[in-house]
């Protein structure tokens, strides 16, 4: 497990004081590289050695995710693992509530998803509708064997019964708080930010 | 807030590029087992169709069903209309069955724009006399983009009948506002009076222009329009204005032809050059579905139209 409380800056489970409205890094960029390492050593456990296995990033950051992991199965396999992304806009539920937004690439591997272990990726895990859409999209695009969920941050408070089988870090929230994670691909700097208030991740 | 598609001026810059990337996306489902996307389930579509057109219902008539939207085909022929009904009843009509977008081709130019005051859906216009053709615009943008890469510095040269092309307007206004720069080359007699207002150049010399296009568009004569003697025969014009073999090989090597349909071939455009590898024309028409998918989902997706213009 990742622990994080020998860091001077705070233990992981610190909480935002009342009022300080700044955000808290709660994983920082080792944290969140030991997390990753875990997991890819779970997926492996999990599927006997990853045969068969693809790696499908939700857009935009599990994309990122995905591509890290793809590298550290790599690693511990010594064989390439396939992955892609996919972009769930077209089958989110709440598509109606806000004006229509630009796309994402939804880009897979020659072979499809026909018959595979699909991993969705993702960075954090909330309502689970996010989750929903890529299961829809995801049968939209094949069969697979099956389907599993990796998220880095698992946030509950979930809306639908849906669970993640690779957790980075359990994160128990509230619901006024934020959950925010930077990656360096797409934000310059690894870290999970925990704020007071702001949008729905 | 109401938003419609009427002209290709609708759109700004970064409009026009939200509908081109988002149509790149779009063009990827046309490749799956399962061509279809739950996002406009529960929407209604109608087609509108005035005037007589292959491609344009068929492939708004795709786009919309891609989409999981309910479609209504209207065409005047066999309706009300041609007992006289007017275009504002049979908006109406379409408004008290719930509307959300209405895809509108009309023999009057301007039709579109009057029937938005009228409906509370959005409208996009399909073709509208020799007005305008915006989706047009936007397939053709979209299919020099896959070929050539940013249309920005591009040159693109539209030529033949642009005095009754609803099409040459509309790609000079989307071209134009995407960086390219346009040169219209026809006979005198089939341009517009204030072709000097549209923001392109004019030639009389399609030889002269033809190695500086990295694009060439041709235009189809409409011959049903034409109550007058525009050329003095269909063999002159084809002489000076058609595109054979011998000019394509004057083009510079990357450039591509293009078509918006449907051809006459042997007077704008020669058969070994529309079946050329040069020859987007078969593109254009797979294109024209994502193209418009995409104008779809931005119109009537979320909760408001992402592009277009409001309510005048």
């Amino acid at each position: 497990m990742v622990n994080a409380a020998s860091r001077p800056d705070g233990p992981a489970e610190a909480r935002v004081a009342d009022g300080d409205p700044r955000p808290k890094a709660v994983l920082e960029e080792p944290d969140i590289r030991r997390a990753l390492t875990r997991i890819a050593h779970e997926i492996l456990e999990r599927t006997k050695g990853g045969h068969d296995l693809l790696l499908l990033g939700i857009q935009t950051r599990g994309v990122t995710l995905a591509d890290r992991l793809a590298g550290l199965l790599r690693e511990v396999e010594g064989r390439p693992v396939p992955w892609g992304s996919l972009d769930v806009t077209m089958y989110r539920d709440d598509l109606r509530m806000r004006p229509a937004r630009a796309l994402g690439r939804t880009e897979l591997p020659a072979d499809g998803v026909d018959d595979r272990v699909v991993v969705l990726v993702d960075d954090v895990l909330f309502s689970g509708r996010t989750v929903r859409a890529a299961l829809d999209a995801v049968n939209d695009l094949g069969r697979p064997r099956s389907v599993q969920l990796a998220v880095l941050v698992d946030r509950g408070h979930r809306e639908l019964p849906i669970r993640a089988d690779y957790v980075g870090k359990n994160l128990p929230t509230s619901m006024r708080e934020t959950v925010k994670v930077l990656l360096a691909e797409n934000d310059g700097r690894d870290a999970v930010l925990l704020g007071p208030t702001g949008g729905a991740k | 807030m109401k938003r419609h598609l009427i002209s290709a001026a609708d759109l700004t810059r970064e409009d026009a590029l939200l509908v081109l990337d988002t149509a790149e996306e779009l063009a990827q489902v046309a490749g799956r087992s399962i061509k279809k996307l739950p996002t406009l389930r529960g929407r209604t579509v109608v087609n509108l169709f005035f005037e007589d057109s292959t491609r344009t219902r068929i492939s708004f008539e795709a786009a919309a069903k891609r989409l999981s939207a309910d479609v209504i085909n209207f065409s005047a022929k066999g309706s009300s209309v041609s007992k006289g009904e007017s275009l504002k009843d049979t908006a109406l009509t379409l408004e008290a069955m719930g509307a959300d977008g209405v895809v509108i081709r009309h023999g009057a130019s301007g039709a579109p724009h009057r029937l938005a005051g009228w409906v509370q859906g959005s409208v996009v216009n399909a073709g509208d006399g020799t007005h305008e053709h915006p989706t047009q615009a936007l397939l053709d943008a979209f299919t020099m983009r896959k070929r050539l890469g940013d249309l920005e510095g591009r040159r693109v040269t539209i030529v033949g009948d642009v005095l009754h092309s609803r099409v040459a307007r509309s790609n000079v206004l989307l071209l134009n506002t995407l960086g390219a720069d346009v040169t219209v080359v026809a006979p005198p007699t089939l341009l517009p009076v204030a072709i000097d207002t549209w923001p392109c150049s004019v030639s009389y010399d399609l030889d002269g222009v033809l190695p500086k296009s990295d694009v060439i568009m041709m235009l189809r004569v409409q011959q049903e329009r034409m109550n007058a003697a525009y050329f003095p025969t269909v063999r002159e014009y084809s002489r000076r204005y058609g595109l054979d073999g011998e000019r394509m090989a004057a083009l510079p090597e990357h450039a591509i032809v293009m078509h918006p349909g449907p051809m006459n071939r042997g007077v704008e455009i020669a058969a070994e050059v529309a079946d050329s590898v040069r020859s987007t024309i078969v593109e254009q028409v797979a294109n024209g579905v994502s193209a418009r998918m995409a104008v779809l989902y931005l119109l009537l997706g979320g909760s408001e139209p992402a592009i277009g213009k409001e309510t005048p």
